[in-house]
């Protein structure tokens, strides 16, 4: 077994140490590692944005970073996204909206509006459409995700 | 007929009860399972489309550190010449071995041969490359044409195609054929003074699910095994792996992870049997993802298919026959949907001179596996762009043409049933009345099209149980997977009866030790038949807190009403109480209640559906862009509105990928060449713009509440609605899907 390499990151803001393996990825760090499973794998090369996290404010597809590139950096899972007593206005609009059928994208999905409206609080839906085309989902045509993002955007 | 009356929760849109669960990461889907000392598998699978398999040494990856079990189909107890009764129809117990670790041939590229168990699953990865298996290569057939040519290779060497009852002396390809006839259709053609016959060929396609396929097997030294999964039905999984290892269903436990898409893909087991053989072999709990590449080539696609249609129709815009032959690859053993496709491909009209022959052929790719509707898409994008072609020939508006010809109640299909009240008149006069429709269409290399579908839903068996909680909650017991919000679709449902608000029903999923048998999530049957158990349950808790009232009051049973959430004496005693107070009162008047409802319904009544789209073409490229969807669908009454739409919004979007650009491509050697989500390319929403669902009520006479399935029926319409907008828009009728920017710039001449 390859040699494991202490690492020292943030996650959702509280200061996190684990060994990984050099080959091992962001995703499989979180999934196995540190049992952050809200991040998932769909495709494990990028093409479909169900394991996107925030990493030091830039969203990334946590299969394509390696976890020991974390080390002394910030990253933002979904698990840290709502507060104790109530949840994020992205999540609310998912809710409200019926954004989700099967559920699978839908942390990537949350993750990749929240660094979306980070950075643009007021998209218009092609900007929501060309942010989120890194996302793939099955389920919902899309429509329902469009709307979700634009009213959270709205409700800020 | 149900009267279309007021509910006052079947028709809201309540936040579904596992929402928070899934936009919080806190969902456990299969993947998610963890356990202690759990071990990891991976699969070993065929290089070749086609190939004898000589010899598997697995000496090399049983020595590499780490690995802690091999497993081939050595493994699997001898199959013999069982049939396998799954509920759905009987099926050759080898073919479903066979194909989930290769015996004596590999029949597709992907297809498995061996499995590693490991400590990490990169040792498992290393260890399947260390796994020495010889091959006899052979020439693979990945053509349903081609296959069927008597001098095609053969896949198996005793498949001799069965005809209309009777079996074929040699062996073939051709695994079965079947024929439907309604009235007489030559003097049907004789009448018509139009004939249009077309041929059409459609690829291969994938369901696509995001979520990869995956299995945990625990086996406990009593012999009972547990396997944890994702999976569109718990029941069906523990039936299919009790076959496969030919093991009692009551030693087998199957728990419902939550599940990432299906569209019934995840029907069939593939690793579950494979996980389960990992965990006899180490002791160990064993879980076994498949990775995307996996998925595309080993799991079912639905098949491709070459298809003729022939119409005609008098001048008057009368259909007086109908003539179509569907040839369908099954891939690697018999059972392709081309039943379903024949069911369905003529089922929005009412013609009295039909025939249809029907084909299953077995090929070199993927065991095909049901994908919403299965056979129905094929099938409807021949006949949907033949009566568009009729209807212009003509000079007939196509929703004219539809309505002239429409099927309703009383009206034959060709293959037997006789159709119940149905809402295919009323989808067409829906599209038909849509601003969209009557909105104007003129510029250059615009187009608009539409189509009809028709999908027939089924019933088939769910249970249901319902705890009441002193607080006036209920508890409510399912073995339905939830695969797009159904937890709440069936909740409402009980809710309703209860008088209760939807937010009172706690919904859980539970295994198969918990909860009465539960067909699968699949054939758009569980807001029905699921909902209508869910209704029984709650009419059975009714019943008892109806006796519990009479109990409290001293009077008969039949002197106490329910309404409104109260129930009240009659006759005498003006008493009162509410659903909520009277369930704190169940200990002092008998104890707890606990209601249940078991269904096997026979009426799920078909659905229909008919779209309108409009593309632009770019005539450089070959590209078309999709500027305005709408999907108008019958849901005899939509119990959630908004997961509906979403059912009808992603059916809809399913199929405009499936029409432009959606396809396995194979080289010559049978390898699939585009086995990735970048290379397969679904639609993302940057193709799309919004999809207007527009739901159309015409209550189904088979279900309480009028409901019909709906998650179906909506991926039948878009491939001949986008292909007669393409013909719309630049004059050039396009019969082969995908309509990708390359087959668009051949058929206009251009390359």
């Amino acid at each position: 077994m390859a040699r494991r390499s202490h690492v020292q990151t943030t996650i959702n803001g509280e200061t996190v140490e684990f060994l990984c393996e050099p080959r091992q990825s962001l995703l499989e760090v979180l999934r196995d590692e540190l049992h952050l499973t809200g991040a998932k794998e769909g495709c494990n090369n990028g093409n479909c944005g169900a394991c996107s996290v925030i990493l030091d404010g830039r969203l990334v597809n946590s299969c394509l970073v390696l976890g020991v590139e974390t080390e002394g950096k910030s990253v933002e899972t979904i698990e840290g996204l709502a507060e104790p007593d109530k949840l994020h206005p992205i999540q609310d609009a998912f809710l409200e909206n019926a954004a989700l059928q099967c559920g699978i994208c839908t942390p990537g999905f949350i993750m990749s509006a929240k660094a979306l409206l980070d950075q643009n609080p007021n998209p218009t839906e092609h900007e929501v459409r060309y942010w989120l085309a890194g996302n793939l989902c099955r389920c919902t045509g899309y429509d329902k995700i469009v709307r979700a993002v634009l009213d959270a955007a709205a409700a800020k | 007929m149900l009267e279309n009356k007021e509910y006052k929760v079947i028709g809201t849109r309540p936040i579904r009860h596992d929402g928070v669960d899934k936009v919080t990461g806190r969902a456990l889907y299969g993947a998610d399972f963890q356990a202690a000392g759990l071990l990891h598998g991976r699969v070993l699978r065929s290089p070749h489309a086609h190939a004898r398999i000589i010899s598997i040494d697995t000496s090399r990856a049983e020595a590499l550190p780490g690995v802690k079990g091999v497993v081939t189909a050595k493994d699997l107890p001898d199959p013999g010449d069982k049939i396998a009764d799954l509920g759905e129809g009987a099926v050759n117990l080898k073919y479903l071995c066979d194909n989930i670790l290769a015996s004596d041939k590999a029949l597709y590229k992907g297809h498995a041969v061996a499995a590693v168990a490991a400590t990490n699953p990169h040792i498992a990865e290393e260890a399947c490359t260390l796994i020495d298996v010889e091959y006899e290569v052979l020439p693979p057939v990945l053509e349903v044409r081609q296959a069927m040519e008597p001098d095609a290779p053969l896949l198996h060497d005793h498949i001799r195609t069965t005809s209309l009852g009777e079996t074929a002396d040699e062996p073939s390809n051709v695994a079965s054929h079947i024929q439907h006839k309604l009235g007489d259709p030559e003097k049907g053609f004789a009448e018509a003074d139009v004939i249009i016959e077309r041929e059409f060929v459609t690829g291969t396609v994938h369901q696509g699910y995001i979520e990869p396929h995956n299995a945990t097997a625990h086996y406990n030294q009593d012999g009972q095994l547990t396997i944890w999964c994702s999976t569109q039905g718990a029941f069906t999984v523990r039936e299919q792996v009790a076959e496969i290892l030919q093991y009692p269903i009551s030693k087998i436990k199957v728990v419902p992870m939550e599940i990432g898409g299906g569209f019934g893909g995840k029907i069939s087991v593939y690793i579950k049997p494979v996980a389960a053989l990992l965990a006899k072999k180490t002791g160990k709990p064993v879980k076994v993802l498949m990775n995307r590449a996996d998925v595309f080539e080993g799991t079912g696609p639905t098949p491709a298919s070459f298809i003729r249609v022939k119409m005609g129709a008098t001048n008057e815009g009368k259909i007086t026959a109908a003539e179509a032959y569907l040839a369908f690859e099954a891939g690697a053993y018999p059972g392709s949907p081309v039943g379903p496709g024949a069911m369905c491909i003529f089922a929005p009209y009412n013609i009295e001179n039909v025939i249809i022959d029907g084909y299953d052929v077995v090929v070199n790719k993927p065991k095909t596996a049901p994908y919403r509707a299965p056979g129905a898409p094929n099938a409807a994008f021949g006949s949907e762009t033949v009566v568009d072609e009729i209807a212009e020939k003509l000079g007939i508006d196509p929703l004219e043409i539809r309505l002239l010809n429409a099927a309703k109640a009383g009206d034959r299909r060709a293959d037997g049933p006789v159709h119940p009240r149905i809402g295919c008149i009323e989808t067409v006069e829906a599209a038909k009345a849509h601003p969209h429709y009557t909105a104007p269409n003129g510029k250059k290399h615009h187009g608009r099209g539409v189509a009809s579908g028709y999908w027939f839903n089924i019933g088939l068996e769910s249970s249901v149980t319902i705890n009441v909680n002193a607080d006036g909650t209920i508890n409510l017991i399912e073995g339905s997977t939830d695969i797009g919000g159904t937890r709440a679709s069936i909740a409402m449902q009980a809710a309703e009866v209860l008088g209760i608000s939807a937010e009172s029903v706690n919904p859980s999923v539970v295994d198969t030790e918990s909860v009465g048998y539960t067909a699968v999530t699949g054939g758009s049957r569980t807001t029905y038949a699921t909902g209508y158990a869910a209704y029984e349950a709650a009419q059975d808790v009714k019943r008892q807190m109806i006796a519990r009232a009479a109990k409290l009051w001293e009077v008969d049973e039949a002197n106490v009403q329910f309404a409104d959430g109260e129930f009240s004496s009659i006759n005498g005693k003006e008493e009162q109480i509410s659903f909520r107070d009277l369930c704190g009162r169940l200990g002092e008047t008998g104890g707890p209640i606990v209601g249940s409802g078991t269904v096997n319904p026979g009426g799920a009544g078909g659905a229909y559906a008919t779209h309108v789209v409009d593309v632009a073409v770019d005539e450089e490229t070959g590209k078309v862009d999709i500027l305005r969807y709408t999907a108008v669908q019958d849901a005899g009454k939509a119990i959630h509105p908004s997961y509906v739409e979403g059912q009808i919004q992603g059916g809809a979007v399913q199929g405009i990928g499936w029409a432009l650009n959606e396809e396995y491509i194979y080289n010559a050697e049978g390898e699939m060449t585009n086995a990735s989500f970048l290379d397969y390319r679904m639609p993302t929403c940057l193709d799309l713009p919004m999809i207007d669902a527009v739901i159309v009520e015409v209550p189904n006479p088979g279900h309480p509440y009028g409901v019909r399935g709906v998650g179906e029926v909506p991926i039948v319409p878009p491939m001949a609605a986008i292909a007669n907008a393409i013909y719309d828009a630049i004059g050039v009728r396009m019969t082969e899907l995908p309509m990708s920017p390359d087959r668009l710039l051949k058929a206009m001449g251009k390359i």
